[in-house]
């Protein structure tokens, strides 16, 4: 059996053993086998698959394997990974793995909770690992239903009309992106609906192409909060709870840009040269709206919410630069913003469980009453306005680096304008450390809070492992990444030539 | 006259015995004798299904009267499980006092209307054709009225036989038209003779307003929210799926067949009627309290999708067609297996009474939710998959816009569905519709039903053996 085929098998044993299990306990021995199984699976997938190309590997994808599903719509379950995807599997098994000790003590429904959680789980494992349009569509579907149980049952605030909201918003955006799909299959021909296939064959007709480029990249847009779509993201992240918030900010939220990347600009590259600078507009503008945004929050979660928007924008903006150089930071963005932001909504979760508010106007002083999640919400901020030395920096450097290398005038002033977004990421991210972290303890019920649990302290240890980690020895990744990149570009630069 | 032609009518022929035999049942039994009569009748229609489960050959009977198709065969099978299905939920409704009596009589009438539309499916004559709509019509109306007592039952009966009236008029009037420009009524000799004269164009007109009223589409849907509301649940969920499976089926095979030579104006019509269908059901439903009303809308709705398939008029078309209507039993026929039980056992049918179900009643509330998932088109779930093979129909024959339209509508019909699953889990409600067990036959047909929702989609078998029977233009 294919190893990335227990991606998706993993998860389903969770769900049946989730059914099956009759007290808390059992339900979260499973949860906790199951996540570090995945966890461990995609390290181990990780290394292999260094190893393999090291060895001299060259194909575009590795682990590839197909089965025939559907015969006459040609609809395969088929499956393969190349270094993208390899970095996205192993971002979802660690913020799948953190997800669950974050969720620990969740109440009520615990059984429930963790059934729709795995499910969403399985969308997204299932999502990157596959390389049939029908098939990702599949796993994109069935990641983003649970979100709505999710947040309206165990959400908090206005969680009914967040969760509608989101689950529309998100609904609609798949309408388009399946409107896509179909046109990208018939209009290759209807021959075969695997992703590397179609791009072998490069012969989508141009009139095809303006029509359903912008359709998919709009579908998956959404999902990367691209504006003016981005609404349902601030309100979402809002009301769910706080491993809903990690998850989805943290790996669905990629699920968009990984799929900007693989389907609507690898297999449509010549719209995408003509078509690409209306979405750069868009990007831009998110990149900066998102920022000043989060600048005049008050409330915790959607300061960092409009900070995601504004990180998700950076990917988006990065992958429509269509540059070597930038396209990997937009993959290394991708992963950098999945582990800080999932470490930010994880210590915001556990600060909120201990306050009960999320108003920064509420809170001062923290600092001393929580020593251990304060140290880890200021390394967050660090990485996320990017310090050296964290993840945040590497991207944000790779990306604006490889955006300056377009050298005609609109790129250079896209590039520009997004630049701002790093002096602005320090202002809301300092206002807040500050607000929040020092000064005196103003309230007085706050003196008798705690610091965090075992289980707690075990997420944000392991997601501030992983930032540092990854900032500190960036060069294994950026490696991993640049080839397949090349692939994808290559259609792209022989355009240009 | 060769007799042995009507071996080759099985599903027919058999259907007649089953009747008969159940009339002869409920004319002699009194009593306690009449205890086993459910599961008698339900386990006639078993053998009678499994009886007709292989498909025959495609094959002309009695000089063209009659012609099936291995297609209309498999069709056959799909709408006697669904039949089951329905009398298994029934028996709820129809252990009570004021039914008692008529248990019989339910299961003729139905039995009757599922003749009809057999007949209706292999006519080979619009002659033939019109006697089964009208063999499927007119019982209808009596099962609609079946609680007689109620006033919306009543109500419901009469609406249903006056709309049916005016559209078989419409029908019939078309259908003159047709014998006066072509001189003949066999569906094989029409498509040479068919010139696309305006007269023959509204001849289609007319004969799709009969069968729209059938299927329930704009404009010809009107009676339906009264109808399927007043009407018993069982009747309302045997008009919902079956009726309208056999009448979408019957009507592309027409299209495609008898009409062949005027695609571009049958495809004009169904384009217009599809886009309002969707949208104007949807727009409605949004507002809906009562389930059953709103179940009335979301189906007609529904109806708007099978179209879909309809206008491509290709093979592929057809097996998606065929595929959703057995998906949509298996939906469908879910919801309201437990909208059902629900109703009899707590006697409520209003949406709000479904608040906090999941606190008293999971089992049933996750049933539900998997049901409306499925009509939803969500995935791993069957619905999502035909949903997908009927979108895909469309586009192969290049109805880019019109599956965009119904792409969007599916999320407006999103968000009425998540209102039930809403109203489940996540409205608190300190007094939800306490506990209860259902009954051995309800259950039965729920975990039937389930099941077609998990693995019609899933196990691609079932898509891959309809695509070998399909047929189109």
């Amino acid at each position: 059996m294919n190893i990335l085929s227990f991606f998706v098998l993993i998860p389903l044993l969770m769900l049946l053993g989730l059914w099956l299990s009759r007290s808390l306990n059992q339900v979260r021995g499973v949860m906790v086998v199951g996540s570090s199984a995945l966890l461990l699976l995609s390290i181990y997938l990780t290394i292999d698959y260094l190893g393999l190309r090291s060895a001299g590997a060259t194909e575009e994808m590795l682990y590839t394997d197909s089965y025939m599903w559907y015969a006459p719509l040609h609809i395969c379950y088929s499956i393969g990974v190349d270094g993208i995807s390899v970095a996205m599997l192993l971002l979802s098994g660690i913020i799948v793995f953190t997800g669950t000790f974050a969720s620990w003590k969740l109440k009520p429904l615990t059984k429930e909770y963790f059934l729709w959680f795995t499910l969403l789980s399985l969308g997204v494992f299932g999502f990157f690992i596959s390389t049939d349009l029908f098939t990702m569509f599949m796993f994109y579907e069935v990641a983003l239903i649970p979100m709505y149980l999710l947040i309206g049952v165990w959400g908090s605030g206005r969680k009914e009309y967040s969760a509608m909201k989101l689950t529309l918003m998100l609904m609609g955006a798949s309408a388009f992106l399946l409107c896509g799909i179909l046109g990208i299959y018939y209009g290759s021909g209807a021959q075969t609906m695997n992703v590397l296939e179609i791009a072998a064959l490069h012969n989508i007709p141009l009139d095809l192409q303006r029509i359903f480029f912008p359709l998919t990249f709009l579908g998956f847009g959404v999902l990367g909060a691209l504006f003016p779509f981005h609404t349902w993201s601030p309100d979402g992240h809002a009301s769910a709870p706080t491993a809903v918030s990690m998850l989805h900010a943290g790996v669905l939220m990629k699920l968009g840009g990984y799929g900007c990347f693989r389907v609507a600009m690898y297999l449509m590259p010549e719209a995408t040269q003509e078509l690409g600078w209306i979405f750069l507009v868009l990007t831009t503008i998110s990149v900066v709206y998102g920022a000043f945004s989060a600048v005049v929050q008050t409330d915790l979660k959607y300061i960092n919410a409009y900070s995601s928007v504004s990180h998700c924008g950076l990917v988006l903006f990065a992958l429509l630069m269509m540059t070597r150089t930038s396209c990997t930071g937009a993959i290394l963005q991708m992963l950098s913003h999945g582990l800080m932001t999932a470490l930010f909504f994880a210590l915001i979760g556990m600060i909120y469980g201990r306050t009960h508010t999320r108003d920064i106007r509420e809170m001062s002083g923290l600092m001393k009453i929580m020593p251990f999640l304060s140290v880890g919400y200021v390394i967050a901020g660090l990485a996320n306005l990017g310090l050296p030395g964290l993840s945040g920096f590497i991207a944000e450097m790779t990306i604006f680096v490889g955006s300056f290398e377009n050298a005609d005038t609109f790129h250079r002033v896209c590039t520009i304008i997004a630049c701002t977004s790093i002096v602005i990421t320090a202002v809301y991210i300092l206002r807040v450390v500050g607000k929040i972290l020092f000064h005196t303890v103003k309230n007085p019920h706050h003196l008798e809070l705690t610091d965090a649990t075992w289980d707690e302290r075990f997420a944000v240890i392991c997601l501030i492992i992983a930032v540092a980690g990854l900032g500190m020895a960036p060069f294994w990744v950026s490696d991993m990444l640049h080839d397949s990149v090349n692939t994808i570009l290559s259609a792209h630069l022989s355009i240009l030539k | 006259m060769n007799y042995s032609q009507f071996l080759d009518m099985t599903p027919e022929v058999s259907l007649i015995v089953l009747i008969l035999i159940v009339f002869f049942y409920d004319l002699f039994t009194e009593g306690k004798e009449r205890r086993g009569f459910h599961t008698l009748t339900c386990i006639l229609l078993g053998i009678h299904t499994v009886l007709n489960i292989f498909p025959g050959q495609d094959r002309e009977l009695f000089g063209g009267m009659y012609q099936a198709y291995a297609m209309t065969d498999i069709v056959k099978t799909i709408l006697s499980i669904g039949t089951l299905l329905v009398f298994l939920q029934a028996k709820n409704w129809l252990r009570r006092d004021d039914t008692r009596h008529k248990e019989g009589e339910f299961y003729i009438l139905t039995l009757c209307t599922l003749l009809g539309m057999n007949f209706m499916m292999s006519a080979g004559n619009f002659l033939m054709f019109f006697i089964g709509l009208e063999l499927a019509s007119i019982p209808m109306a009596c099962l609609a009225a079946f609680d007689k007592y109620k006033h919306e039952s009543a109500e419901a009966g009469a609406k249903y036989i006056m709309n049916a009236m005016f559209s078989t008029g419409l029908m019939l009037y078309g259908i003159s038209f047709i014998y006066g420009t072509v001189g003949t009524l066999y569906f094989n000799d029409i498509p040479t003779a068919l010139e696309g004269t305006p007269m023959q164009i509204l001849a289609m007109v007319f004969f799709f307003a009969g069968l729209g009223f059938k299927i329930s589409l704009v404009p010809f849907h009107l009676w339906t929210a009264d109808t399927y509301q007043g009407a018993p649940t069982a009747v309302t969920s045997y008009l919902s799926v079956i009726s309208k499976g056999a009448a979408a089926f019957t009507l592309m095979v027409i299209l495609t067949k008898v009409f062949a030579p005027m695609v571009e104006n049958w495809q004009l019509l169904l384009y217009v009627v599809i886009v309002i269908t969707i949208t104007l059901a949807n727009l409605f439903a949004l507002k809906q309290d009562n389930l059953k009303r709103f179940m009335a809308f979301s189906s007609i709705s529904q109806a708007g999708y099978i179209m879909l398939a309809v206008i491509s008029g290709n093979a592929q078309g057809m097996t998606s067609l065929v595929f959703y209507v057995l998906v949509y039993i298996a939906a469908n026929l879910g919801a309201f297996g437990v909208i059902n039980v629900i109703e009899q056992k707590a006697g409520k049918i209003e949406m709000n009474d479904y608040n906090g179900l999941y606190q008293s009643n999971p089992k049933l509330s996750f049933l539900l939710t998997l049901a409306l998932f499925s009509l939803a088109g969500i995935p791993p779930f069957a619905g999502f998959f035909s949903k997908f093979f009927i979108f895909a129909a469309a586009f192969s024959e290049g109805f880019y816009l019109l599956v965009f339209i119904a792409l969007v509508n599916t999320i407006i019909s999103l968000y009425y569905y998540l209102r039930i699953v809403k109203a489940m889990y996540i409205i608190p409600n300190d007094k939800p519709i306490a506990y209860f067990s259902s009954d051995c036959s309800t259950k039965i047909s729920l975990a039937i039903c389930t099941a077609g929702i998990l693995a019609l989609g899933i196990i691609s078998a079932v898509y891959d053996g309809l695509n070998l029977y399909a047929f189109g233009m």
